[in-house]
């Protein structure tokens, strides 16, 4: 892949914390391309780095030292201000943790990102229904995050993270959190973006989840460790191949 | 618009989940506004409708001429724009006596038939009659005594026959507005004689205390042969009182102030009050309520910035959560700062609103005359610079308690917010090489205070506050006792002061919220430092601990913090008792009286914290090193 053709791109990308004898490398001389339209799966051990690599790729954090570009952009520099407008435009974040706010309805916490992007609190609202109805959660828009399933909790986030129709939606082991019934759900809500040309970088150490993606990175203390490109990952076996259905 | 409706949101969401907190905090801060109001409210009061309805009422002068000699009167009462007069009196100096009390008073002798220019209006029993002499009703009150009631004068029995009101005299305790020579007759002021400037001499009162002025002189009528009976000579009659009413009673400034430039180059010279002057001096009861009410605004205001701080700081790793959450999904610093600030400025908006109408509705109880005059002076206008300033101070307290956790939240790490990290402790070598040679409870206790420095100087500035509004409301306690001991030689024996009656009212409903404020953060603080203590507790109950060890360690620890605020409240309730009195006369057991203060302060703290310390210890050990591993 050529540089026109990445999306997301990084260069010796490194994140360090503590000094001295106590330096923990989190990521360490990472180079990455991600074509646009691509799904690609990192995965790995607790703690290798690759959630610490997502949110670099996010500018949810900032790299010790490296290159990182996004849509032709170099985004490691960025000021905080348009740092944030960056995760606001561009980034979609999905975390296992889903991060909904509690306080907000369903449809609310989708409003979010549109209404901070500047859309008029009636256009913010309608997006957000659409996309309500998209992931099959139209009937729950008014409902509290409390009082959501687990699946449904992340099929909110996953509206909300795309909202603002970003290039890239980031997720931070997606169905870490979710039972298999759930797990399914939300894997065929990434075919699905996929089949639209989203670009998606999943993080996760379930290597079910990562056989659905187009190409796979295995990490290891920080660094790349193996690289495995596929040509599955269609929503028809999707169920049989991650041996969430018989 | 949209981040608009985001912070708007947010702040209504978070209000409706959290109601008891958003009405603690709003009462926190309308406790100072209310206060606050009052006593902006009081700036504005004049006393002009109840001087007015008394002055209708009694035919009240426009002017009142002190003479030295009766002569001075036949000038005055022939002048250009004179309508009507009365007078002059005899106006004889004397010692009251009733019921083991004793004052000065300035006995007005009167002819037993109205007059035509200030005739007081009788509100109980006759007017005067010879050996019945008639007291002005303000001064009554302070003597304690009613119609038909048995006085001495100089020595002489009489019997009380009336009391009454006048328009032409300040009330008890002869709160002076002075005279005040300007260029101009607007500019300038005049009203009754200040003490400095009363040209009569008095009698030693009992006890020998010779004093040559007094600003505790009452008002009573006699009949003139009365009166003049009082004098002798020791004791001459040295002034006459003139009553007089001019055709235009707006042109009172003007024929006072030439009289009285003209008279700046004579001794013994009349001396001359209009009726504004003596309006003026009539709101000086009133007025004087804001030497109390605004230091206990202050003391509120700071009392309620520490409950914002303790009720946001209570609330901090859920805000963190949030703030990590606006990040994420693109918020800039500003959106998360104004999102941490707008609920509580909100609530404060809200607050200062209550306060405004809180403080407006019970001012009506401070702005009422007293027993010197009749008719009410209803609720004082507020005025855009009081409601400014009220506002203002609500805006203060939330700020000063939620701009640094806002501007911290702006700058702070996302990924952390997200991740609720929480700060870690701090680590004190000192303390823990020091507390390695206590007793257990002292150990646990010092080591708990030091690990969380900021928690601890907000408990110490809660007590700080709380124990200085106590010792000035001690202080200001004693001052008025020892006055009416007679301890002071500048007032009188045993009459209760009507200025200091209305400041001590104020002074305990403020108290009363002073200390109610204060428990209630005590308590937040406590519970929350026996919550941030969970895990350090179990910990040390599951390494041979025993629970008495562990609840005493906590309270220790809650001592310790509040322990320098109650030092440090002892000069600074001093401090504010001088400047608030301007005084800088200790009255002698205060020392005592407010170190047993702060010791009582601190015992409350100590029994406020053993209770959630106490129930703390009754939750199994696993079971809280379970949740808290989760």
């Amino acid at each position: 892949m050529n540089d026109e053709q990445a999306l997301a791109r990084a260069r010796g990308l490194r994140k360090e914390y503590g000094s001295g004898e106590g330096l923990v490398r989190a990521v360490d001389a990472v180079d990455l391309d991600v074509a646009r339209g691509e799904t690609l799966a990192i995965m790995g051990p607790s703690g290798c780095g690759k959630s610490t690599l997502l949110h670099l790729m996010g500018g949810l954090d900032r790299p010790s030292a490296g290159e990182l570009w996004l849509n032709d952009r170099r985004i490691d520099r960025l000021p905080e201000r348009a740092l944030a407008q960056l995760r606001r435009h561009d980034v979609g974040f999905v975390f296992q943790a889903f991060h909904l706010m509690d306080e907000l309805t369903a449809q609310e916490n989708v409003e979010l990102p549109a209404l901070l992007a500047g859309r008029s609190p009636r256009e913010a609202r309608r997006r957000a229904g659409q996309l309500l109805d998209q992931v099959g959660l139209a009937d729950r828009a008014a409902h509290l995050p409390s009082a959501l399933s687990g699946g449904q909790r992340q099929r909110v986030a996953i509206a909300r993270a795309l909202v603002n129709e970003p290039v890239l939606i980031l997720a931070d082991e997606p169905t870490g959190n979710l039972d298999s019934a759930a797990t399914l759900e939300v894997l065929r809500l990434f075919e699905t973006l996929r089949s639209t040309g989203v670009t998606l970088v999943i993080v996760t150490h379930d290597a079910r989840i990562a056989a659905t993606a187009d190409r796979l990175i295995a990490m290891r203390d920080g660094a790349f460790a193996d690289e495995t490109g596929r040509t599955v990952g269609t929503a028809d076996s999707l169920g049989a191949l991650t041996g969430l259905e018989s | 618009m949209g981040k608009l409706v985001i912070v708007l949101r947010l702040a209504t969401r978070d209000v409706r989940r959290h109601v008891a907190q958003a009405v603690l905090l709003v009462v926190a801060i309308a406790a100072a506004t209310a206060t606050l109001t009052m006593a902006l409210a009081l700036n504005g009061v004049t006393s002009r409708p109840p001087y007015a309805t008394t002055r209708t009422a009694t035919k009240g002068p426009d002017v009142v001429a002190s003479l030295t000699s009766a002569a001075q009167a036949d000038k005055l009462t022939h002048a250009a724009g004179v309508a009507a007069s009365s007078g002059p009196y005899p106006v004889g100096s004397a010692i009251i006596r009733f019921d083991g009390r004793y004052a000065d008073v300035f006995a007005e002798g009167r002819a037993t038939a109205p007059a035509p220019v200030d005739q007081p209006l009788v509100t109980a029993g006759t007017w005067v009659r010879p050996g019945g002499v008639v007291i002005e009703r303000s001064f009554a009150d302070a003597l304690g005594v009613a119609a038909g009631d048995r006085v001495s004068l100089n020595g002489k029995s009489f019997t009380v026959a009336g009391i009454a009101v006048t328009a032409a005299q300040a009330p008890y305790p002869n709160l002076c507005n002075g005279t005040l020579m300007a260029a101009s007759p607007a500019a300038s002021r005049f009203s009754n004689a200040c003490p400095a400037s009363f040209n009569i001499p008095f009698l030693p009162l009992p006890g020998g205390q010779q004093i040559a002025s007094s600003d505790d002189v009452g008002e009573i009528w006699t009949t003139e042969a009365d009166a003049t009976g009082l004098t002798s000579k020791a004791n001459p009659l040295t002034t006459w009182v003139l009553n007089l009413k001019l055709t235009d009673p707006d042109d009172a400034p003007a024929f006072v102030y030439d009289r009285a430039a003209a008279a700046l180059s004579q001794s013994a010279a009349p001396t001359f009050s209009n009726w504004e002057g003596i309006a003026s001096e009539d709101a000086l009861l009133v007025q004087d309520g804001r030497g109390v009410l605004q230091p206990g605004a202050l003391l509120l205001a700071l009392l309620a910035i520490a409950s914002v701080a303790v009720l946001v700081g209570r609330r901090l790793s859920e805000y963190a959560r949030r703030v990590g959450l606006l990040k994420a999904v693109g918020g800039t610093p500003s959106v998360v700062a104004a999102t941490f600030l707008a609920e509580n400025l909100v609530l404060a908006l809200l607050a200062a609103v209550v306060g405004l109408v809180a403080g407006w509705l019970v001012s009506p109880l401070l702005t009422s005359p007293g027993a010197a005059l009749i008719g009410t002076a209803g609720a004082p206008p507020i005025s855009l610079s009081a409601t400014t300033e009220v506002v203002g101070l609500a805006i203060v307290v939330a700020l000063a308690a939620t701009l640094v956790p806002a501007i911290r939240a702006a700058r702070s790490s996302t990924i952390a917010a997200l991740n609720d990290v929480a700060r870690p402790p701090r680590r004190r070598a000192w303390v823990i090489r020091i507390s390695g040679r206590l007793p257990v409870p002292a150990l646990f206790g010092l080591r708990l205070a030091a690990r969380r420095p900021r928690r601890a100087l907000l408990s110490a500035a809660n007590i700080a506050v709380t124990v200085t509004g106590i010792v000035a409301v001690l202080a200001f306690h004693a001052d008025v006792d020892s006055k009416l001991s007679g301890a002071s030689a500048l007032t009188a024996g045993g009459l209760s002061d009507p200025v200091v009656n209305r400041d001590e009212q104020m002074l305990a409903v403020i108290t009363v919220m002073l200390v109610g404020l204060a428990v209630l953060n005590a308590l937040f603080t406590t519970w929350a430092m026996v919550l941030d203590a969970r895990r350090s507790s179990a910990l040390m109950r599951a390494l041979g601990a025993r629970a008495w060890q562990v609840s005493s360690g906590l309270v220790v620890a809650q001592v310790v913090s509040a322990l320098p605020g109650a030092i440090i409240g002892i000069p600074l309730g001093i401090g504010l008792f001088k400047a608030a009195v301007k005084s800088g006369i200790l009255p002698p057991p205060l020392l005592l009286a407010a170190a047993a203060a702060a010791a009582a302060t601190l015992l409350a703290v100590a029994a406020l914290t053993a209770v959630p310390a106490w129930l703390g210890t009754r939750q199994p050990v696993a079971e809280i090193l379970q949740s808290e591993a989760a």
